[in-house]
């Protein structure tokens, strides 16, 4: 089956969690270059919408299309506490087969350089956070699911992830993201949970 | 490779910890150590029974890093993003096991000739070769149990149920010392170790 489209199209999808269903009917369609910021009340479920998109979960009834290789960047950083921050990162980005050169500019995109000869165990939740967000980075991955990428994050670091949001979409990326309020994203769809 | 990348990435984890991989050696020495004082210093029972001694030491020893082995990458959302990235659960799981494997059988396999002396073993090769081969089921089983107790508080205690029926094929034809044993210990360990990728797969996909 080849999928004969260049977005990513959601088609009155439900997912439930334990027998329960967490949402219905929900649909959206992003090209290239597109962003989704999905928005709606704790249990709303964000989370779950993000999860099933990755495939984390499954999908209980509607379509997802998803030509694209996608990335997630969730609540748990995936950080072992001993090798040090570069080693981690470089790890990932052997399994995403990106080029292992692409860790270096991540790095620097979240402000983590000096960073990168410590061990991950000692870092803050924000520096976690955005070591997170460097790994969805140096990925190469089309689509970037993130949940409450913000979170956690100091002003300057909520600047840089506007900017490596924005610097995604320029270079034909998509972004889905679950935000409590705007984080910068320009002009992107909005859905509410 | 994926699969090499993920067993470098296990082995290179688990150097950083070697109390861990020495636990479930020390156990094993020690569980050995218990049996001269337990039967007494009768050397001709304690060289008779040796084998199995050996064997539910290394049984006993290989339910120690049950917790540890799937569980924090459960937590820490290491499952999750293996994945997004579309690589098999069944892929993770056998190279988890391989190096796990290597991380439990090497050392226990130096210090089985410790275990050999205190329990006046005469003949060591045979029961080396028996642990080589069976050594792998051990550590299947535990992965297994590990993947089926992820999600659970307490799940280590569990896993001893779950290990020790399912191990006692390869104990039976461990410890028998009739000709083709070794053989049959051979193929009821490389069934388990063929089995649980797929089973650990199946049991983190079904926890989620």
């Amino acid at each position: 089956m080849t999928a004969a489209t260049d977005a990513l199209i959601v088609t009155d999808l439900a997912a439930e969690r334990g027998g329960r269903q967490v949402f219905a009917g929900v649909g959206f369609t992003v090209a290239r270059g597109g962003a989704v910021q999905v928005e709606g009340a704790n249990g709303a479920g964000k989370s779950t919408l993000l999860r099933v998109l990755a495939g984390l979960l499954p999908v209980a009834a509607g379509s997802i299309v998803n030509p694209f290789v996608t990335t997630l960047a969730g609540h748990d950083s995936a950080l072992k506490p001993g090798p040090t921050l570069a080693s981690e990162l470089a790890h990932w980005a052997r399994l995403d087969r990106a080029d292992v050169s692409t860790v270096a500019s991540a790095a620097a995109a979240f402000a983590l350089t000096p960073l990168l000869d410590l061990p991950a165990g000692i870092l803050s939740s924000g520096q976690r956070r955005r070591a997170a967000l460097a790994r969805v980075a140096a990925s190469g991955a089309a689509v970037w699911l993130l949940d409450e990428p913000d979170a956690g994050l100091d002003a300057a670091s909520k600047a840089l992830l506007t900017a490596a949001i924005a610097a995604h979409r320029g270079g034909g990326g998509i972004v889905v993201a679950v935000t409590h309020g705007d984080i910068g994203i320009a002009d992107p769809q909005r859905l509410r949970l | 490779m994926i699969f090499l990348t993920l067993v470098r990435r296990d082995l290179t984890l688990a150097l950083r910890q070697p109390g861990a991989l020495l636990l479930p050696v020390v156990f094993f020495v020690l569980v050995a150590a218990l049996f001269p004082f337990a039967v007494g210093p009768d050397a001709r029972l304690l060289a008779r029974i040796a084998p199995g001694v050996v064997w539910v030491a290394a049984l006993l020893a290989s339910l120690l890093p049950v917790e540890t082995l799937v569980a924090p990458d459960r937590a820490d959302g290491t499952i999750d993003q293996i994945v997004v990235r579309g690589i098999a659960l069944e892929t993770w799981a056998a190279a988890r096991l391989v190096a796990h494997w290597i991380g439990f059988a090497v050392p226990l396999l130096i210090a089985l000739p410790v275990a050999a002396v205190l329990l006046g073993l005469p003949s060591l090769a045979p029961l080396a070769l028996g642990l080589a081969l069976g050594t792998p089921a051990l550590a299947a089983l535990a992965l297994l149990a590990a993947s089926l107790t992820a999600g659970l508080r307490g799940g280590g205690a569990l896993a001893g149920l779950i290990v020790v029926p399912l191990a006692l094929p390869v104990l039976i034809f461990g410890v028998a010392d009739a000709p083709g044993a070794l053989r049959l210990l051979a193929a009821s360990s490389l069934v388990i170790v063929a089995l649980t990728p797929f089973a650990a797969a199946a049991a983190l996909r079904a926890a989620d």
